[in-house]
């Protein structure tokens, strides 16, 4: 009996191990950031280049960023969800236009609609390099204090906004 | 004046040298330590190859971002620590043994001291079957007699 059993037990134990294996994105690389101070910056803003945006003018509120750029495909698949998202008003959403012309970032919004408060520009992708960005969009939740809280890799859909952001955004808030 | 031309053709390749080719990059020693340490990076965005290899842009970016910080008189785990605390131990070829990676540097040990028991419980086993199958004096006699009534046949 011993003879069946233990082989059946450890090819149990693999299959279960390589099922598991496939509902994980091996692309999901879990960030450093998570409860660290965001990495300060001050970046031109994109409207409006004369201006600045710094992220340490965001204490004291919960925001989101949200690492775009007009090269980026996903995106295409996200805006709707952020077009939605900033209508409720529930929380402001700031953008960082990454790796982008001036001119395509600025015909981009203007053609399928502006989500964010306003979007600051990472030309060189310097900003980007410092929130580890390695796959764009990516979105980050940032509390009142200006920590990090969560990181979205890849497009955020109306699942995880219901399931994770906003929850967890409405605990910031009241903090 | 066919014998002088031919020695003005052989001639003609030390008046052309035209110098080595200059290295693609301003510091080529740095170029190099650069590379050294970028081959033990790995990628974020193609996630098989290494940060020295990629053609990503990120790769680009973060190859431009450790030339830099070299040139600034960083040392490599300076450097190397720059980058984990942005993109995690993922970037590390070689992670660190931490109480979630024991099991990455360990197990494959363990499953050979596992392989090497079963080995040595199943060669006594069998050892011990050997050994039952030892006959006993009454059988022993049994079997002479039947040996002996054969032959005598």
């Amino acid at each position: 009996m011993m003879r069946f059993t233990l082989p059946l037990v450890v090819f149990l134990a693999l299959a279960g191990f390589l099922y598991v294996g496939l509902g994980l994105d091996p692309h999901e690389v879990p960030s450093p950031l998570i409860d660290k101070p965001a990495p300060a910056f001050n970046l031109p803003q994109l409207h409006d280049t004369g201006k600045n945006f710094s992220s340490e003018g965001m204490k004291g509120q919960v925001w989101m960023l949200n690492v775009w750029a007009s090269w980026c495909v996903s995106c295409r698949e996200e805006h709707p969800v952020l077009m939605s998202l900033a209508q409720q008003n529930i929380v402001p959403i700031y953008g960082l236009d990454y790796k982008d012309k001036r001119e395509d970032g600025l015909m981009w919004l203007s053609q399928g609609g502006n989500p964010y408060t306003l979007s600051a520009m990472d030309r060189d992708g310097r900003v980007g390099i410092d929130y580890g960005v390695y796959g764009v969009p990516e979105t980050y939740v940032i509390d009142k204090q200006g920590i990090i809280r969560y990181k979205q890799i890849g497009p955020v859909t109306h699942q995880s906004l219901r399931e994770k952001i906003l929850p967890l955004v409405a605990e910031l808030q009241k903090k | 004046m066919k014998k002088l031309l031919i020695l003005m053709i052989c001639l003609l390749p030390t008046l052309t040298y035209g110098g080595e080719a200059k290295d693609m990059a301003a510091d080529p020693v740095l170029e190099k330590r650069m590379i050294g340490l970028a081959e033990n990076l790995r990628c974020l965005v193609c996630q098989n190859e290494s940060l020295a290899s990629s053609h990503a842009e990120l790769a680009e970016d973060l190859r431009r971002e450790v030339r830099e910080q070299m040139a600034q008189g960083k040392d490599d785990q300076e450097i190397i620590d720059y980058l984990v605390a942005r993109y995690g131990d993922f970037v590390l070829y070689k992670p660190p043994v931490k109480s979630y990676t024991v099991l990455l540097w360990f197990g494959p040990f363990a499953l050979l001291l596992i392989g090497a028991g079963v080995l040595v419980y199943q060669l006594r086993k069998r050892r011990q079957l050997v050994q039952e199958s030892e006959l006993s004096p009454e059988a022993q006699q049994r079997a002479a007699s039947l040996l002996n009534q054969e032959e005598n046949k």
